[in-house]
C-alpha cells in the first residue's frame, strides 16, 4: 500500500473516529443507542425471546390482565401481549430499514445529480419535490397507499419514497456547495470521470448529514407505519404490528386499557430511542442541521 | 418587497398546477378499474357503469383531465359515490371542525412551546432546562394515537373530566386539542430554545447587558424579538402539519373533521371524496407556506436578498 493510500484510509477513520467519540460524550445519544441496540436485538432474537407463539389463540383468557404467565396480559383473541410486542419489534426495524433504503436509494443520487449538474435537470427536478412537499407526509402516504392498497410492504415503500424529497435537499445542497471546491476542480483537472468525481470525492462528504437524516427518519417511518396500521391502511391481521394492535385494543379501553397501552409503549420508547440518536448523531457529525427534524 | 411576494405567488403556482394534476392521477393510476373498486365486487354490472360514467372513465384520459380542470375551476370537486352530495358539500360541513381544532392546537404549542423555550435558554444547562428539553423530546416521540388514547382512559374513562369523543362544547376540544398540540409544542419549544441561544451569544445582546440593562429587558426587548423570527416558520410550518396530522387524532376522539371523513371515506371506497379532502389539505398547506414565506421576508428583509 503506498504513503498516500494509508494516509486517506487514516483521514477517513479519523473523521468517524471523531464523530463516534462526539457520540459517546453525548449522555442522551449513549442512552438512544442502547434503546435502539435492545430494540435490534429484540427484534433479531424475537422468536426465541417471545414467551409464547403470537398467533396463538386462547378465547378463554381474551382480555386478561397481566399476570406472571402473561407479563403484559392477553388481547381480544387471548393472545400474548408480550410475545407480540417482542415479534412487533422485528416489523418496526423492518419497517425503519426498508423504508429509510428506499428513501435514500432514490433521493441521494436525485441529490447529488442535481446539484453537481445543475441547469435544467436541477431546475425540473426541484419543482418535482415542490410539488411532493405541498403535501403534508401523512396525506401523501395515505392517499398513494388507498390507491396501491392497504398492506404492511406498500406501506413502507410509500414511506420512504415520502422522504426522498429530504434526503435530495440535504444531499443536493451540501453537492452543490462541494462541486465548486478546489480539490474537486482538480480530480477534474488530472481527468477524472463525473462519475468518479461523485462516487470518491462528492459522495463521501455527503454522507454525515444523510446518516443523521436516516436516524431521524427511522423514527419517524416506525411513527408513520404505526399510525397507518392504527387507521386499518398498514399491517392487517393477524400481523403483530404495533399501530395495529393499539387500534383493536382501541375498542377495549374501558375493560381492557393495557391491550393498547404496551404496543403504544412500545412505539414511544422505540420512536424516542432513534430520536436521542438521531440528535446525538447530529451534534457530533453536522450541528448545522439542527432544526432539519 | 412586492416583487418578492409577486415572485413567490407566481412559483406557488406550477406547484399548486402539479398538486392538482397528482391528485388527479391518483385516482386513474390505481391499478385494477376504478369503478368496479368503488361499487364493490359483488356489486350489479348497472352499477360500475354508472360510476364509470359519473366518473368519466369512459372517456380518453386527456378528456378527463381536461374537465376535472374545468370543473375544479367552478369549485365542482365531483359527488360523493356514496351519499351522492357534492364532495365540496361534504367537505364544507367538516371543514370548520378540522380548522377549529388545529387553532385550538396550534394555540397551545405556541403558549406553551415559547413559554418552555424562553425559560430553557435563559437558564442553560440548569434542571429546568433539562427537563424541559426532555419533555419537548417527549411530546416529538409520542405517537399521537396512543398519547390520546391514554389520556381518554385517565380524563374521560377514569377521572370523568371530559366526554369520550365528538364535539361540541369547549370540554370536547380540550383532549384533542392537547394530543394534537403535543408534537408541535415540542418543536416549538426545541426552536425556541436553540434561536434563543443562537442570539444570546450576539455582540449586540452583550452590549445591551453591558449598558446595565436589566436582564428581563435584555432578554425580552433584545434577544427575543430577533429570535422569534426563525420560530415563525417552525410555527407556520406546524399548523400546516397539524392540519393534515389531524386525521389520526380526529380518528381517536371520534371528531368530526376533513381527516375523519377522509378515513370513512377511504374505508367506503368513497374515492371522489377522498381526494377531494386530499387536494383541499394540500392546497391549504400550500397556501400557508406561502404564506409563511411572505411573513418571514416581512419580519427578515435579508431574505429577499438571498
Amino acid at each position: 500500500m503506498t504513503e498516500r493510500k494509508k494516509s486517506k484510509i487514516k483521514q477517513s477513520r479519523g473523521a468517524f473516529y471523531h464523530a463516534f467519540k462526539g457520540l459517546l460524550r453525548n449522555r442522551s445519544a449513549l442512552v438512544g443507542l442502547m434503546m435502539v441496540s435492545v430494540l435490534a436485538v429484540v427484534g433479531i432474537l424475537a422468536p426465541v425471546l417471545a414467551p409464547h407463539d403470537p398467533l396463538q389463540r386462547a378465547m378463554r383468557e381474551r382480555l386478561t390482565p397481566p399476570s406472571s404467565n402473561h407479563w403484559l396480559g392477553q388481547d381480544e383473541l387471548g393472545r400474548d401481549i408480550l410475545s407480540r410486542v417482542i415479534h412487533g419489534a422485528r416489523i418496526s426495524l423492518t419497517i425503519g430499514i426498508v423504508s429509510v433504503g428506499v428513501g435514500m436509494a432514490i433521493g441521494m443520487p436525485w441529490g447529488l445529480l442535481s446539484g453537481f449538474y445543475g441547469g435544467k435537470l436541477d431546475l425540473i427536478t426541484q419543482r418535482a419535490i415542490d410539488i411532493l412537499l405541498a403535501f403534508p407526509p401523512i396525506i401523501l402516504v395515505i392517499l398513494v397507499v388507498t390507491m396501491i392498497g392497504p398492506g404492511l410492504w406498500n406501506a413502507m415503500m410509500v414511506i420512504g419514497i415520502s422522504t426522498v424529497p429530504a434526503y435530495t435537499r440535504v444531499v443536493r445542497g451540501s453537492t452543490l456547495s462541494l462541486r465548486d471546491m478546489e480539490y474537486v476542480q482538480a480530480a477534474r483537472a488530472l481527468g477524472a470521470s463525473d462519475f468518479r468525481i461523485l462516487l470518491r470525492h462528492v459522495l463521501p462528504n455527503v454522507l454525515g448529514p444523510v446518516v443523521v437524516l436516516a436516524t431521524l427518519y427511522t423514527a419517524s417511518a416506525i411513527l408513520t407505519a404505526a399510525g397507518l396500521g392504527f387507521l386499518g391502511l398498514g399491517a392487517q391481521a393477524p400481523t403483530p404490528e404495533w399501530g395495529a394492535m393499539l387500534s383493536r385494543g382501541r375498542e377495549y379501553l374501558r375493560v381492557a386499557p393495557h391491550v393498547s397501552a404496551f404496543p403504544g409503549l412500545a412505539i414511544f420508547l422505540s420512536v424516542l430511542g432513534f430520536n436521542l440518536l438521531g440528535d446525538g448523531l447530529r451534534d457530533a457529525i453536522d450541528p448545522r442541521l439542527r432544526g432539519v427534524s | 418587497m412586492i416583487s418578492y411576494i409577486v415572485r413567490r405567488l407566481l412559483l406557488a403556482i406550477p406547484v399548486l398546477f402539479g398538486v392538482v394534476t397528482l391528485v388527479f392521477l391518483s385516482l386513474r393510476l390505481m391499478p385494477g378499474d376504478p369503478a368496479l373498486i368503488m361499487a364493490g365486487e359483488a356489486a350489479p354490472q348497472e352499477v360500475v357503469e354508472r360510476i364509470r360514467q359519473q366518473l368519466g372513465l369512459d372517456r380518453p384520459i386527456i378528456v378527463q383531465y381536461g374537465i376535472y380542470m374545468a370543473r375544479l375551476f367552478q369549485g365542482d370537486l365531483g359527488e360523493s359515490v356514496r351519499t351522492r352530495r357534492t364532495v365540496s358539500r361534504e367537505i364544507g360541513v367538516r371543514f370548520p371542525a378540522t380548522l377549529e381544532l388545529a387553532s385550538a392546537s396550534m394555540v397551545i404549542a405556541i403558549v406553551f412551546g415559547l413559554f418552555a423555550g424562553l425559560v430553557s435558554a435563559t437558564r442553560q444547562y440548569s434542571l429546568v432546562d433539562y427537563g424541559t428539553m426532555v419533555g419537548a423530546l417527549l411530546g416529538i416521540s409520542i405517537p399521537v394515537f396512543w398519547f390520546g388514547l391514554m389520556a381518554m382512559w385517565v380524563f374521560s374513562v377514569q377521572l370523568g373530566w371530559f366526554p369520550v369523543g365528538g364535539r361540541g362544547t369547549l370540554r370536547h376540544l380540550v383532549l384533542p386539542a392537547i394530543t394534537l398540540g403535543a408534537m408541535s409544542t415540542g418543536m416549538i419549544a426545541r426552536m425556541t430554545r436553540s434561536s434563543m441561544l443562537e442570539v444570546m451569544r450576539q455582540d449586540y445582546v452583550r452590549t445591551a447587558r453591558a449598558k446595565g440593562l436589566k436582564e428581563s429587558v435584555v432578554n425580552v426587548r433584545h434577544a427575543m424579538r430577533n429570535a422569534l423570527i426563525p420560530v415563525i416558520t417552525v410555527a407556520g410550518l406546524q399548523f400546516g402539519m397539524l392540519l393534515g396530522g389531524s386525521v389520526l387524532t380526529e380518528t381517536v376522539f371520534t371528531w368530526p373533521g376533513v381527516g375523519r371523513l377522509m378515513i370513512d371515506s377511504i374505508n367506503n371506497r368513497d374515492y371522489p371524496v377522498v381526494q377531494g379532502a386530499v387536494l383541499l389539505i394540500a392546497l391549504v398547506f400550500t397556501a400557508v407556506n406561502l404564506l409563511v414565506d411572505i411573513t418571514y421576508s416581512v419580519v427578515d428583509p435579508r431574505i429577499r436578498y438571498d
